[in-house]
C-alpha cells in the first residue's frame, strides 16, 4: 500500500509497473467505477419511480402537505380537526411519538434500573424474580407483548359507570385513565416564574459551591443550600399566588364519558407500558453489567479508606458503572423510539400511524414514507450525536 | 454483604451447609430481606395461583387446538404435506449428524427440535384437527435423528461437507415447498398459501443466512481505506439502523415496486423477506464490526510482511478470526430477528401471529378469547427463543470469548 516513492530511488519503478497493477489507480478505479454504479443504481431507481408515477396518475410532489387531511386523529395535545392540512397531522403525530417515547423512556430508565439492582441483591428469591422479569420480556417478541396489554388488559377494563378510583383523583376505564390536571389561572404565572428561578438557582448553586469544595476543600454545604433554594422559592411564589397557584381541573362523568381533566386513552398507555416493560428487561442487563464492571476491589478499596455506603455508591461505584451504562442504556432508549412504531397495531395515532392512514386516504407513499423515515433518522442522529459528545467526555477523564 | 468478617477471638468452624442455613442466609439475612422475602412469596403465590386458575378453569383453548395445521403451515394445500414431511426428515438428519459431530451447541439446537416434533405429536386436538398420521409422522423423526446421529460417527464425514449439506438443504427445502417448473411431480405452490410457523421460520432463518454475507461486506466497506466505499457502506448502514423495522417492511411492500420497472414483479412474501435481509444486515455489519475492530492490527502487518494481497488478508487472516468473535452477537441477532418476523403480520404476511389473529377473526365463536392465542403464540416464541439464548451462551464458553 505504501510503494508511493518510485522516483526517489535509482530503480525504475515507473517504467516497470503497468498502470493495471499500479495500486494507486486501482484505488481510484475502483472508487470512481463504485460511485458510477451506485449513481447509476439511484438514477435508475429514480426514473422507474417516476415512469410509474407518470403512469399511475400519480403525483411526486410535497405540494400535498398544505391540502387539508380530511381524517379525524384519537388523540392530540394540538388542537386538531380534520380540515387542517397533512403537515399539520404529521406534526401531530410526531408529537405523539414524541411523548410516549420521552414517558416511556423515563419509567423505563427507573424500572430498569430497579430490576438490575434487584437482578443483583443478595436475596435469593428478589434475584430470581428479577430474573423471570427479564427472562419473560426478553424471549417474547414486542409486539405480542404489546397485544397481550392492550387486548388482554386495557380493552378489559370496566366501563366508564363503574370506573376505578384511585387518589387523585385518577378514574381508570375502558376509555383510558383519566387524570385531575393543573389548570393555569392568572395566579399561575407569579408560581411557575418563581419555581423556574429556584430550579435554576439551585442548579447553579450545586454547581459552583460544589467546585469549591472540590477546589478548597472547605465544606460548603453544596447540598443543603440548593436543597433549602429549591424550597423557598417556589413557596415565595404561592405566598404570591395567594395559596392556590393552580385550579385542579378534576374530571367529572358527565353521561356516558368524563369531562375535563387529561385523558390518556388505552391505546397511549398499553403502548407504554409495553414499551416501558420490554425495554426495562433489556435496561435491567445493560444496569447490572455496568456495576458487574467494577471491579470488586474498588469497592473494598472505598470501604478501607472509610466512605459511607451511600458514597461508596455515589462517589466510586456509580461513576465508573455509568461510563459502561450510558452508551448502551441510549441504544435502548433509541429503540423504545423506534418500536413505538408499532402502536400501528394496536391504533396510538404517533408519526407511522398517521403516515400509514395518510398513504391510505390520499395515496404519496413515497412522499409519506420519506417525511416518516426523515422524523424516525433525526430523532436517532440528533440522539447518537449527543452520545458521541457524552463518549468523548467520558474518553477524556479515562486512564 | 461483607459485613461477616469480624476478628474475634476464637473463630468458629464453618456451619455445615444445610437447607436451613441456605434459607437463612440467602432469604432472611437482615431485616428488610426477611420482609422482601415474606412480600415476594405473597406475591408468587398470588400470581401463580390466578395463572394456574386462568388456564386450567377460565380460559377457553378452542381457537388454539382446533386448527394445529393452521397453525403450522398455513394454507398449504393438504395434499402436498409430503413434501413439508420430506424436509422435516432432511432436517433431521442434519440435526442427528451435527449433534454427533459438533455436539454442545447443535446439540442443544438438536434438542429444541426434537422438543418442537414432540409437541407437535401430542398436540391436545380433541376434534381431530391433527391426523394421527402426521402425530406418528411426528414422532418417527425422533428415529430419524438417532440415524442422523449415526451417520454423524462417520469418519470419513468431514465437518466441511456437513456444513455443505446444510447450506444445499435450505435451497433444496425452497425448491420443495414452492415447487418447480422442471419436476413434474412438484406443482408450484404460491407463496400466498404458506403460512404460520413456516413462513416465520422462513423469514428468520431465511433473513439471518442470507443478510450475513451482505452484512459482512458492509462491515468490510465500512473499515475500508476508500472514501467512497466507506461513506456508501456507513450511509447505508446508519439510515437503516435509524429507522424502524416496520417502516422497512412497509418500503419494501408498498414502494420497491415501485423502485422496479413494471416488468420485475416480487412476491409479496419474498419482498418482506427483502424488508428483513436490509435490515438484519445492518445490524450484521455492525457487529461484525466489533469483530474486525478486535483482531490484532499486527495479524495484519504478519500476513503483509509474508507478502498477502489485500484479499488474501480479508479472507483468510481477518475474517476468520473476526467472525468467531462475533458469533455470540449473531445468535443473538437471530433470536430478536425471529421474534420480530411477527412485524411481518403489518404488511399482510400470515405468519404465526396473524395465523392466530386470524382464527380468531373468521370464527364468531372465538371472538374474545385474544388472550389464549396471544399466551399460546407468547409461549412458543418464548421456549425457541429461550432454548437459542441458552445455546449462545454455550458458545460463549466453547469459544472463549475474551479468553484468547
Amino acid at each position: 500500500m505504501t510503494s508511493q516513492h518510485p522516483s526517489t530511488n535509482g530503480v525504475q519503478f515507473h517504467s516497470q509497473t503497468p498502470f493495471w497493477r499500479d495500486e494507486r489507480v486501482i484505488r481510484i478505479a475502483l472508487q470512481v467505477i463504485t460511485a458510477v454504479l451506485a449513481i447509476g443504481l439511484l438514477y435508475w431507481v429514480i426514473s422507474n419511480v417516476i415512469n410509474a408515477a407518470e403512469q399511475r396518475g400519480l403525483s411526486l410532489g410535497f405540494d400535498f402537505l398544505d391540502e387539508s387531511a380530511g381524517f379525524p386523529i384519537g388523540e392530540s395535545d394540538l388542537p386538531y380537526d380534520p380540515s387542517r392540512s397533512f403537515l399539520y397531522a404529521f406534526t401531530v403525530g410526531v408529537i405523539n411519538t414524541l411523548k410516549v417515547s420521552i414517558i416511556g423512556v423515563f419509567f423505563a430508565t427507573i424500572l430498569g434500573t430497579i430490576v438490575g439492582i434487584a437482578r443483583l441483591s443478595s436475596n435469593w428469591l428478589i434475584s430470581r424474580i428479577a430474573l423471570a422479569f427479564i427472562e419473560f420480556h426478553r424471549n417474547i417478541p414486542l409486539l405480542v407483548l404489546l397485544l397481550l396489554w392492550y387486548r388482554g388488559v386495557f380493552i378489559k377494563l370496566p366501563k366508564v359507570q363503574d370506573s376505578y378510583i384511585w387518589p387523585g383523583p385518577i378514574y381508570i376505564n375502558q376509555r383510558g385513565l383519566f387524570l385531575t390536571w393543573p389548570r393555569f389561572t392568572p395566579q399561575s404565572t407569579p408560581f411557575v416564574l418563581f419555581t423556574v428561578i429556584g430550579i435554576l438557582l439551585a442548579i447553579t448553586a450545586w454547581i459552583v459551591l460544589r467546585r469549591i469544595r472540590e477546589t478548597t476543600g472547605r465544606n460548603t454545604y453544596f447540598g443543603l443550600v440548593s436543597v433549602v433554594i429549591l424550597v423557598v422559592f417556589p413557596a415565595i411564589g404561592l405566598l404570591i399566588a395567594g395559596g392556590q397557584p393552580f385550579e385542579a381541573d378534576v374530571p367529572v362523568l358527565s353521561g356516558f364519558n368524563f369531562k375535563g381533566g387529561y385523558q390518556l386513552s388505552p391505546e397511549f398507555i398499553a403502548l407504554l407500558v409495553g414499551l416501558v416493560t420490554y425495554t426495562a428487561a433489556f435496561i435491567a442487563e445493560v444496569v447490572r453489567a455496568g456495576i458487574q464492571s467494577v471491579s470488586k476491589g474498588q469497592h473494598e478499596a472505598a470501604r478501607a479508606v472509610g466512605l459511607k455506603s451511600s458514597h461508596i455508591l455515589g462517589l466510586v461505584i456509580m461513576p465508573q458503572a455509568l461510563r459502561v451504562i450510558i452508551p448502551p442504556l441510549i441504544s435502548q432508549y433509541l429503540n423504545l423510539t423506534k418500536n413505538s412504531s408499532l402502536a400501528i397495531f394496536i391504533g396510538y395515532p404517533e408519526i407511522f400511524f398517521i403516515g400509514k392512514t395518510t398513504i391510505n386516504q390520499a395515496g404519496r407513499a413515497v412522499q409519506v414514507f420519506l417525511v416518516v423515515m426523515a422524523v424516525y433518522l433525526s430523532i436517532s442522529l440528533v440522539t447518537s450525536f449527543i452520545l458521541n459528545i457524552y463518549n468523548r467526555r467520558i474518553q477524556l477523564v479515562e486512564r | 454483604m461483607t459485613t461477616a468478617i469480624q476478628s474475634k477471638g476464637k473463630s468458629k468452624p464453618p456451619e455445615p451447609p444445610g437447607l436451613l442455613t441456605w434459607i437463612r442466609k440467602n432469604l432472611f439475612n437482615n431485616w428488610y430481606n426477611s420482609i422482601l422475602t415474606i412480600v415476594s412469596i405473597i406475591l408468587i403465590a398470588f400470581v401463580l395461583f390466578s395463572l394456574f386458575r386462568w388456564i386450567f378453569f377460565v380460559a377457553d383453548w378452542r381457537p388454539v387446538t382446533t386448527a394445529p395445521l393452521l397453525y403450522l403451515v398455513g394454507q398449504y394445500p393438504r395434499d402436498q404435506l409430503w413434501r413439508i414431511g420430506l424436509i422435516l426428515i432432511i432436517m433431521s438428519l442434519l440435526f442427528g449428524a451435527s449433534w454427533r459431530k459438533w455436539g454442545g451447541v447443535m446439540r442443544t439446537f438438536s434438542l429444541t427440535y426434537a422438543v418442537f416434533l414432540i409437541f407437535v405429536a401430542l398436540w391436545p386436538s380433541p376434534q381431530g384437527g391433527l391426523p394421527l398420521p402426521i402425530r406418528g409422522f411426528m414422532l418417527a423423526n425422533l428415529a430419524v435423528i438417532l440415524l442422523g446421529y449415526r451417520i454423524g460417527g462417520i469418519k470419513k464425514l468431514r465437518g466441511m461437507y456437513l456444513a455443505l449439506a446444510w447450506l444445499l438443504s435450505l435451497a433444496a427445502n425452497l425448491i420443495l415447498l414452492r415447487g418447480a417448473d422442471a419436476f413434474d411431480i412438484l406443482d408450484i405452490v404460491s407463496t400466498t398459501l404458506w403460512g404460520g410457523l413456516l413462513v416465520t421460520l422462513l423469514l428468520a432463518v431465511g433473513g439471518i443466512t442470507l443478510s450475513f454475507p451482505i452484512g459482512v461486506l458492509l462491515a468490510l466497506g465500512r473499515q475500508s481505506t476508500l472514501p467512497v466505499f466507506r461513506w456508501i457502506c456507513t450511509i447505508i448502514i446508519e439510515v437503516v439502523r435509524g429507522v424502524p423495522l416496520i417502516g422497512l417492511l412497509f418500503l419494501s411492500s408498498l414502494i420497491v415496486p415501485l423502485f422496479l420497472p413494471p416488468e420485475i414483479r416480487i412476491d409479496r412474501l419474498m419482498r418482506a423477506l427483502l424488508g428483513m435481509i436490509i435490515f438484519s444486515a445492518a445490524y450484521t455489519a455492525e457487529n461484525v464490526r466489533g469483530g474486525l475492530a478486535a483482531v490484532p492490527t499486527g495479524q495484519i502487518e504478519a500476513a503483509k510482511a509474508l507478502g498477502h494481497n489485500g484479499f488474501q488478508i480479508t479472507s483468510f487472516i481477518v475474517l476468520p478470526q473476526a467472525l468467531r468473535a462475533v458469533i455470540p452477537p449473531i445468535v443473538g441477532q437471530f433470536i430478536s430477528l425471529f421474534k420480530d418476523t411477527t412485524l411481518a403480520s403489518g404488511v399482510a404476511i400470515l405468519e404465526l401471529l396473524s395465523v392466530g389473529r386470524s382464527i380468531i377473526q373468521s370464527t364468531p365463536e372465538f371472538i374474545g378469547l385474544q388472550m389464549e392465542v396471544l399466551g399460546f403464540i407468547a409461549l412458543i416464541f418464548w421456549v425457541f427463543s429461550y432454548m437459542m439464548s441458552n445455546a449462545s451462551q454455550q458458545i460463549e464458553v466453547a469459544l472463549g470469548v475474551g479468553e484468547r
